[in-house]
């Protein structure tokens, strides 16, 4: 007998229905880490998707034509990610060129350290969180992180959100914000905005205690560095440049 | 007594003024009406029962917001065993969809601010009317 | 009890200042309801500079409120007894300098309804829960020492015995108050401006120079406005002791200097480079930095040779200069130094805007008045005993 369309819809139901179910099921990991693959990321320079992706998703506001920005992941130039790499012999690949930075998401994070009321505090996975309920605004974690990688909101931000998403809230003025590796994207099986948004698939998350993920593959089979891992801060983001 | 007129005059005037919300209000008329909600159109059975979400919606709130920020819990299971996400906007929002005709009617009455949670928290019919 | 009715009583020079400071306080208020409802945007901070003025004074401020410990260490530890009329006068200007501080650091507070979260939440890992709690203690101490001893005098008796080990106490509190404020800076590992371990002792030595050298131009103000004459000697060993911290303070200052242009890194030459010299053409805090250096350095000779100290005329100049160079070294200089170049070597500069500023000057006059209304209290009781 022939298969009608609403046979052929009844046998995919099941494993259908099964891998709807995984794909609603949370990311899980023992340590939530990055890869960034900036050879990759160079290719197009003024590729911003990224940042677009992020900064729409998060209802981050546009404040970048004053001293205010709030931002959550952008570039910096080669020599201001990594100081400590400067020379005057910097390989012309590298030589001020954009690098994507964002929070690090330490293991030891002096932001955690200082905060007087924990609204920032460090997750089992690794991830770094903010409770915007809680934050005072003192901006002591702002003072505490030697990345520069979090925002403070001057002003009440939603007259600056260019496209609001109402599937995430926005903040108020007063509180402190930055990346959160998308954990309300995790919480739903999705991968980090930034990772899903880039073309050249420059940004690889995974389970650093995992063996065998990509993340921990591609430390072990590239060189990678950190951003100023001698603070001790043990930042989770890798950088293959 | 020399200044009873004056006296009785005053405590008129204090008494007038004293009770000014109550006639004012009774005069316009407002205060004889409970405030008229929108009741969901979808759903007949909110997340916990009635009774209590009359009284204690905010420490449900509450209990929902360090759940799902501070112990990455999102699943609630009600009382009637339906299983919801945790979430203002998606949960709450999605069947009380104007909060100007639900949680502005009895807020607005009762003069008792919502929270600074709309601070942050989306109102979806916010953004209806913006461009993108 | 609090003989509050002695702040009550006054002639036209006490009501007439006091006006004033309640229109400064006023203007202030005014402003800052703006920033409550505006957010902290109406400020001169950015993202690179996050703490600029408000902080700046918090830090300077404790130091002054710890300085307390220079007038009643040497009394109630070693008998001093020169010091047996002033060491209220240190305490008053402990709780005034106390308020001060936490009216700054409210006002610096993004979130400033949620302020009591810090005690909600404790967090022993945090140096600012700390703080918060050292500056309560601190301003509770001093409270029921001065009430208690105030008290006693006002009824011609000694104190009751159990003050005494509050006394003693609020010693140790009064270094531990600075010493918090300065961890709060130099255990940032991202912030190499602050990380260094001279940091609190430099704290310590700046406020045991600014504080008596405040205290001893209060002195000089309350012998020219009342009857109450605390005398040469209090104010000598006083400023025996600002010549002294002055000096640490100076050395402590060249240490750092030492350190960071002999080892020769750039994370940390550029920040003093910044302040001294300027940076990739942003030099607006070069001035400021020269004048206390310059004004710290003057001062020196003028503390060290005994003639010139004893001469009061010279040394109110003295002491106005040591507190307007270490005001500029601690608060602008310290605070904003450690900001600018950023961490990832941007330089963002920094000026506080006119209602940052009006604030600012509101909350001094809430200290002043503060201090005015202690002090005419004090005065009075002693007056009225006087007969």
């Amino acid at each position: 007998m022939s298969l009608t369309r609403t046979g052929f819809v009844r046998l995919l139901a099941a494993p259908l229905a099964a891998l709807a179910g995984r794909l609603r099921a949370a990311l899980t990991a023992r340590r939530w880490a990055m890869v960034i693959d900036a050879r990759k990321c160079l290719k197009d320079q003024g590729c911003v998707k990224c940042i677009e992706a992020c900064h729409r998703a998060h209802n981050v506001p546009d404040f970048s034509e004053s001293g205010r920005q709030v931002k959550w992941i952008w570039k910096e130039p080669f020599e201001r990610a990594f100081p400590s790499q400067e020379s005057a012999y910097t390989p012309e690949a590298l030589q001020g060129k954009p690098v994507l930075v964002f929070c690090n998401h330490c293991d030891n994070p002096p932001c955690v350290r200082v905060c007087p009321t924990q609204a920032t505090w460090k997750r089992e996975d690794g991830l770094v969180m903010m409770d915007w309920h809680r934050c005072i605004g003192c901006r002591y974690c702002v003072a505490a992180c030697p990345y520069g990688s979090r925002s403070f909101n001057w002003l009440d931000p939603r007259p600056h959100i260019r496209r609001l998403n109402p599937d995430f809230p926005t903040r108020t003025k007063g509180v402190v914000e930055k990346c959160t590796f998308c954990d309300e994207r995790l919480a739903k099986g999705q991968m980090p905005a930034c990772v899903e948004s880039c073309p050249e698939k420059a940004l690889v998350f995974g389970d650093l205690e995992a063996p065998g993920s990509a993340v921990r593959e591609l430390i072990r089979s590239r060189y990678t560095i950190r951003r100023k891992p001698e603070l001790g801060t043990k930042p989770e983001i890798f950088y293959i440049v | 007594m020399r200044d009873r007129g004056l006296i009785l005059t005053g405590l008129l005037v204090f008494l007038a003024g004293i009770t000014f919300p109550i006639w004012y209000d009774l005069a316009g008329g407002k205060t004889s009406r409970a405030p008229d909600l929108k009741r969901s159109a979808q759903e007949k059975v909110c997340v916990a029962p009635l009774s209590y979400m009359r009284t204690s919606h905010m420490a449900l709130l509450v209990d929902w917001r360090d759940q799902v920020v501070r112990r990455n819990v999102r699943s609630f299971r009600s009382f009637d065993g339906k299983t919801y996400t945790m979430s203002l906007t998606g949960t709450c929002l999605k069947c009380h969809d104007s909060k100007a005709d639900f949680c502005d009617r009895c807020h607005n009455y009762a003069g008792v601010r919502t929270p600074y949670c709309w601070d942050c928290h989306v109102d979806p019919k916010l953004i209806q009317g913006r461009t993108p | 009890m609090f003989m509050f009715e002695k702040a009550v009583v006054g002639g036209r020079r006490y009501w007439t200042w006091l006006l004033v400071l309640l229109g400064v306080i006023g203007l202030g208020l005014v402003s800052y309801l703006w920033q409550f409802r505006t957010g902290l945007g109406i400020t001169g901070l950015s993202r690179d500079v996050t703490w600029g003025l408000y902080i700046a004074q918090f830090t300077f401020l404790v130091g002054v409120a710890a300085s307390a410990v220079m007038v009643v260490l040497p009394y109630y530890l070693h008998d001093w007894k020169a010091f047996g009329k002033i060491t209220i006068l240190g305490e008053f200007l402990a709780m005034s300098a106390v308020s001060m501080c936490m009216l700054f650091v409210f006002v610096d507070m993004g979130q400033p309804t949620r302020v009591l979260n810090v005690l909600l939440y404790p967090t022993p890992n945090s140096m600012m829960f700390w703080d918060f709690v050292s500056l309560g203690g601190y301003l509770l101490l001093n409270a029921v020492i001065a009430l208690v001893t105030l008290s006693a005098e006002k009824k011609t008796v000694a104190p009751p015995g159990w003050i005494k080990p509050v006394i003693l106490l609020s010693i140790p509190w009064a270094v531990s108050i600075h010493t918090v404020t300065a961890f709060l800076y130099n255990g940032l590992p991202g912030r190499s401006f602050w990380l260094t371990a001279i940091l609190a002792p430099r704290f310590l030595a700046s406020a045991f120079a600014a504080g008596p050298a405040l205290l001893i131009l209060l002195c000089m103000i309350i012998r020219r406005l009342t009857k109450f004459d605390p005398g040469a000697e209090p104010i000598q060993k006083l400023a025996l002791i600002v010549t002294y911290a002055m000096i640490i303070n100076v050395f402590f200052v060249a240490m750092e200097f030492f350190t960071v242009f002999y080892s020769g890194i750039p994370e940390h030459i550029h920040h003093f480079a910044y302040l001294f010299v300027g940076l990739e053409g942003h030099a607006s805090l070069v001035p400021w930095m020269w004048t206390s250096m310059l004004l710290a350095l003057v001062s020196l000779p003028l503390l060290i040779v005994p003639k010139w100290r004893k001469d009061e005329k010279v040394l109110a100049a003295t002491c106005a200069m040591v507190f307007l160079s270490l005001w500029i070294d601690k608060g602008i200089g310290l605070i904003v130094g450690g900001f600018v170049p950023s961490p990832l070597g941007a330089v963002t500069e920094y000026a506080p805007t006119l209602p940052e500023i009006s604030i600012t000057l509101a909350i001094w006059a809430v200290g002043f008045f503060l201090i005015t209304v202690f002090y005419k209290i004090t005065l009075s009781v002693r007056e009225s005993l006087a007969g």
